[in-house]
């Protein structure tokens, strides 16, 4: 039996993505609420993409973490509503997610009623290359190796990244 | 999950597996699911079928892809698309089993329906084509789909609510890449511009289906739970006509629709379909792995 030393929160806080493992789930604004009663643990996570397969990993680490520190009894559940958006990530979030190459969101789009506007041509975002600082970069991409990924190219330094596209 | 190998990741405490039936748990498990005193759940389940139906067909034809693009960039898109569609897929076929009050998991209805019991538009069956065939599917889809989850996000159902308000973020990345790449090979060389408009022509005559309402979708439309197709459609003809000017391709003649799918009526390229989706999880129904 591990004696409880920490509260659940700080320990579910501590919890990291499985695809972007320098942030951790709090950070990528995934994890929305830790509720302890009776000693049973809830924790809440919201999907970032409906199709996101690395929320069953998530779910599983996160029980893991908590029965590690001494809770034996775990629920974690699903929220869907309100949507995850990009602009949950942590300011601490988007330097980590720099300091490894990839380059944070923007602000999501906010979009006025009525239909969504088409986007026709190559989609023109202000968005810095996270290894030479430049801002003139191109995206070759809006699908990379995750749903939450979109593809880049530094026209200064030539590198290519990755970018955490807005949603 | 951070396994050190893959031997621990099979063999660990089981809630981290990756293959069909091996106790995914309920994407809605924590939400509340009650169905609202008003609203009938036979209806709502049937209706979460067929958004379910048109995304998981969808994503199969798109996944049928892989290895196939043109590029890699190309490949990894639409995987990443079929894997939205299919994410869609489990929320809308787990909100089906709690409304009908069976409480029947996803894998009930992908793997063990049979092709009568498919509620589909027959658009999303389409056998695979050349990449101009892929284009005008997706296009098509993707615009019809958008404008239908945009209308769906007051339902008065808050989990179907909830589930279109996530897919719109989703599809509008979705009608942005067929629209680009339709603009791409349409106003690109002869040979990409002729493709793109026989890959336009040849799924025309499945376009009118969409717009045609089923009487569970009239139904629901009515209390303010779903969206009646027909209302969906100056969108889709605007959305179209900005794509296909911008391209310089010409928009094909309208048919009669002949709405069939959402009736289990389906096209010839159904049933192969399903035959492959399905084949494992039928040859070994209770297996895990």
């Amino acid at each position: 039996m591990v004696t409880v030393t920490t509260d659940a929160r700080a320990v579910a806080e501590t919890v990291t993505d499985p695809e972007l493992p320098m942030l951790t789930l709090a950070d990528l604004g995934v994890l929305r609420d830790v509720s302890e009663e009776d000693g049973r643990v809830v924790v809440t996570i919201t999907p970032t993409y409906s199709g996101c397969p690395a929320m069953d990993a998530m779910r599983a680490d996160l029980v893991h973490a908590l029965r590690a520190a001494g809770y034996d009894e775990v629920d974690v559940r699903t929220a869907l509503h309100p949507p995850w958006t990009t602009d949950w990530i942590s300011v601490e979030g988007r330097r980590r997610l720099a300091e490894a190459g990839i380059a944070p969101p923007g602000a999501a789009p906010r979009r006025a009623e009525g239909p969504i506007p088409l986007t026709l041509g190559p989609t023109v975002r202000a968005v810095r290359c996270p290894r030479c600082g430049s801002a003139d970069t191109e995206e070759t991409s809006a699908f990379g190796a995750t749903a939450c990924r979109a593809l880049r190219r530094c026209r200064s330094c030539r590198e290519p990244f990755e970018h955490v596209k807005e949603i | 999950m951070s396994f050190d190998n893959v031997y621990e990741a099979l063999t660990g405490d089981g809630d981290a597996r990756w293959a069909f039936g091996t106790g995914f748990a309920d994407p809605l498990n924590g939400v509340d699911t009650t169905v609202p005193p008003d609203v009938d759940g036979a209806d709502l389940a049937a209706y979460c079928l067929m958004l379910g139906d048109d995304a998981l067909i969808m994503s199969h034809r798109l996944q049928e892809w892989c290895t196939n693009a043109p590029e890699l960039e190309e490949e990894v898109a639409l995987a990443n698309i079929g894997l939205d569609l299919l994410g869609q897929t489990r929320l809308l076929y787990a909100r089906a089993g709690h409304a009908d009050g069976t409480g029947r998991g996803e894998d009930h209805y992908a793997f063990f329906r049979g092709e009568e019991e498919f509620a589909n538009v027959r658009l999303a069956e389409t056998p695979r084509g050349d990449f101009g065939d892929l284009i005008a599917t997706l296009l098509v889809f993707a615009t019809w789909r958008l404008a239908l989850l945009q209308r769906l996000i007051p339902s008065r159902d808050p989990v179907l609510a909830a589930i279109a308000a996530k897919g719109v973020k989703e599809v509008a990345y979705h009608r942005d890449h067929a629209a680009q790449w339709t603009v791409r090979l349409g106003d690109g060389t002869d040979e990409s511009h002729r493709r793109m408009q026989a890959g336009l022509d040849r799924i025309w005559p499945l376009v009118g289906e969409l717009f045609t309402a089923h009487e569970v979708e009239t139904r629901l439309a009515r209390s303010g739970v779903a969206v009646d197709p027909a209302g969906l459609r100056a969108e889709f003809d605007a959305v179209l006509e900005q794509v296909l000017t911008a391209a310089t391709l010409r928009r094909p003649a309208d048919v009669p629709p002949d709405p069939g799918g959402r009736r289990g009526l389906h096209t010839d390229a159904l049933g192969p379909l399903l035959a492959e989706l399905q084949s494992v999880a039928r040859a070994h129904p209770e297996a895990t792995w």
